[in-house]
């Protein structure tokens, strides 16, 4: 259940107005003071069980979404309110004639009812709009956000002595192409962007700490922007390392670009995991390991589907090795 | 060369395929000699494990002569010429899992982790004709495999053991050894083994060795638990008794103080009902397995006894009973075996005749009669335990 008070007190009202209304139709509509008909009727239950879902959603659920679809029922029973004190004050068939004493007491009601519920609406409104503004996780400034970590069995300043050169990142990283240092604190870098795109950069290292961490940007004005941050940790065991990489970037087009890119099956996150691992493949084994199903090494996006599992013919070799 | 290739669940076919070539500088070829069907094997002929593409080369079971070796293999340990048993987990030797002696976790081994590690939460290491979850390797059941860091796992048989005699250290022997194994077995022990296929009886055979006082086997197989029965063991067939009480009755009411599962996730079941549940969830797909031998282990398991699991399991089941298995203390190891960590010991108790592994050998076949020898050790024909191929 949910740990936000309000919320759960929303949940709760909700089941505590859903449970008469779906039970009890037609003493809930004489209580608005609403016409007791078949239509009614049918309305007062449907409302009932929409506050039972509400209070469900409320109580069961996290996040700000079940307190927005309150307010959208407010919204809903106030224009269900509202047509029927109209109804009251101008009855179309009998225009002109006093309003009868009974029907002064339902629209009395009614009255009282619209106003109980412009009150919860605010309430339901003020829990929606300050819920929504702690959920949101991912910045907005279009930048995709990584984390990844590996460990590697080698000692620290072997692993960041290897990360350290640049130029031979793209053995083990799939989408990088070519890595070119320009300078003590610079280098030029080509990469496969997703659907195929090429994009080239210039970075700069931000800080460079031997042994313990690296930190990179692209210069200002590049055609992609991207920053990252490595840190090399010792392991508990005090022999292997802990390879820590933060990389942020922003895609052509921005979380959408990242949405498509995923369906087509270039995941990301999936993408830096898989970097990692063949980082720690070739520290540790001298190189990527291949197999018939997947003999590309590092161009992993090649993966699916798989060659089957056989072996390759020299044709498909051939191809293998370019 | 000719290889048994994966067609579609419930087929294989003897194929023509191209020869294997080094794709790693630590590979070796290997011409193969003998290979086998593993039950395993199996899941993979039933459609039960996924990721299986049609083509793919089975089997993991092998061994033969190395025929060409990549630039990196240390020539101290594998040369050219070497008669050579492969164990089934594709292993480097070089990260933790491997220093650990835990090769079939090997953490560089399998190109295919990421996949592996969305069904598992972590991945495991390659192994040879076992799916793409597991790597994509072509197998063993070919006339030559490619055999990735070949100087870390293959075992040279220097001797003049038949194939027959050693083979079988590439994956069963060992797996039925460390099913015992994992029982940390007592002097006085009873044990119990589920299933009497060939890890079932290796798994008995070793307990023995590991000094269990007894040693039950239990299947519905007759000439399976002939076999147990042969070898010294006792048999209950669970068609024809109570399990539960059977196995009370030969321990004095105690119950097993070790249990080993050998049977995995296509287990039979006395009980039509609960056999029936669990076939029709599988089918359906919302669970992938039927463990009904793997609960019973545990519920007929002596309180603070140990159930060790080496048959396969590849997925999800429901019904598991927990508050047997935690309110009465019972230990649950499992795992695919770390074949590497016991080919060494177990080929040296070949070699003295402690064990015996010829035994479980039923039927020998020509590789091109592959497709054959799935069927008859499917579906328990002619008294069917074990098919050895020859290329």
């Amino acid at each position: 259940m949910t740990h936000d008070k309000l919320t759960r007190t929303l949940g709760w009202a909700s089941a505590g107005l859903g449970v008469p209304l779906l039970l009890s139709a037609a003493p809930a509509a004489r209580a608005l003071g609403i016409r007791d008909g078949t239509r009614q009727r049918a309305t007062m239950t449907a409302v009932g069980a929409r506050e039972l879902a509400s209070a469900a959603g409320l109580l069961g659920q996290r996040g700000p979404t079940w307190l927005w679809t309150r307010v959208a029922g407010d919204l809903m029973d106030l224009a269900l309110l509202g047509q029927a004190v109209r109804s009251r004050i101008v009855p179309p068939r009998a225009f002109k004639t006093a309003l009868k004493q009974d029907d002064r007491v339902r629209l009395g009601r009614t009255l009282f009812a619209t106003a109980a519920v412009i009150a919860v609406t605010g309430v339901d409104v003020y829990a929606a709009v300050t819920r929504s503004r702690g959920a949101k996780r991912q910045p907005r400034d279009g930048m995709v956000s990584l984390t990844s970590s590996v460990t590697v069995s080698q000692p620290r300043d072997e692993v960041y002595a290897r990360w350290r050169q640049f130029e031979r990142l793209p053995d083990f990283m799939a989408h990088l192409d070519d890595v070119t240092v320009t300078g003590p604190r610079t280098s030029h870098w080509r990469a496969t962007a997703p659907f195929g795109q090429t994009v080239e950069w210039d970075a700069q290292i931000t800080y460079d700490i031997p042994g313990h961490r690296l930190g990179w940007q692209s210069v200002h004005g590049s055609e992609i922007r991207n920053e990252g941050d490595v840190r090399f940790t010792p392991a508990p065991n005090e022999q292997d390392t802990e390879v820590h990489v933060r990389i942020r970037y922003s895609m052509p087009a921005g979380k959408l670009g990242e949405a498509l890119a995923r369906y087509l099956g270039e995941d990301p996150h999936q993408q830096l995991d898989d970097d990692l691992r063949r980082f720690k493949q070739v520290l540790e084994t001298g190189e990527i390991v291949r197999s018939e199903g997947a003999p590309w090494g590092k161009r992993a996006r090649r993966e699916f589907p798989q060659h089957p599992a056989r072996p390759l013919s020299a044709r498909e070799l051939r191809k293998v090795r370019s | 060369m000719k290889a048994n290739c994966w067609v579609k669940p419930n087929t294989v076919r003897v194929e023509n395929v191209p020869d294997p070539t080094i794709l790693n500088r630590r590979d070796a070829i290997v011409r193969v000699t003998s290979t086998a069907i593993c039950g395993s094997d199996l899941h993979l002929l039933d459609g039960y494990v996924p990721t299986m593409q049609k083509g793919d080369v089975m089997g993991h079971e092998f061994m033969g002569e190395v025929v060409e070796v990549g630039d990196d293999v240390d020539g101290d340990k594998l040369r050219v010429g070497d008669r050579v048993v492969i164990p089934f987990p594709i292993a480097c030797g070089a990260c933790a899992a491997c220093r650990a002696e835990m090769y079939s976790l090997c953490e560089n081994s399998n190109p295919n982790a990421g996949m592996a590690e969305k069904f598992f939460g972590h991945p495991i290491a390659g192994i040879f004709g076992y799916s793409h979850l597991t790597g994509g390797f072509a197998g063993g059941q070919a006339e030559y495999v490619r055999v990735p860091f070949a100087d870390v796992g293959a075992l040279k048989i220097e001797s003049d053991l038949s194939d027959e005699q050693v083979l079988f250290l590439s994956d069963i022997l060992p797996t039925g050894y460390m099913g015992a194994e994992m029982c940390d077995i007592q002097p006085d022990d009873v044990v119990a083994v589920w299933g009497a296929g060939p890890v079932g009886q290796f798994a008995m055979d070793s307990a023995r060795l590991l000094g269990a006082a007894k040693v039950i086997a239990i299947d519905k197989q007759p000439y399976r638990l002939a076999m147990a029965s042969r070898a010294g063991h006792e048999t209950l067939d669970f068609t024809q008794v109570d399990v539960r009480s059977a196995l009370l009755e030969l321990t004095g009411g105690r119950g097993p103080d070790k249990c080993v599962e050998a049977v995995g996730m296509e287990s039979d079941h006395g009980t039509a009902p609960i056999d029936a549940y669990d076939r029709v969830k599988q089918t359906a797909r919302t669970e992938s397995e039927r463990p009904h031998a793997l609960r019973q282990a545990i519920t007929s398991c002596r309180s603070g006894g140990t159930v060790s699991v080496v048959g396969v399991f590849g997925g999800v089941f429901d019904k598991f009973p927990s508050g047997s298995w935690m309110n009465r203390s019972i230990t649950l190891r499992a795992g695919q075996c770390h074949v590497q960590r016991y080919m060494k010991p177990l080929l040296k108790r070949i070699e003295e005749g402690q064990l015996d592994p010829t035994r479980v050998i039923t039927h020998t076949l020509p590789l091109r009669r592959a497709p054959q020898g799935y069927d008859i050790f499917k579906h328990k024909k002619d008294n069917c335990e074990k098919v050895i191929l020859k290329p």
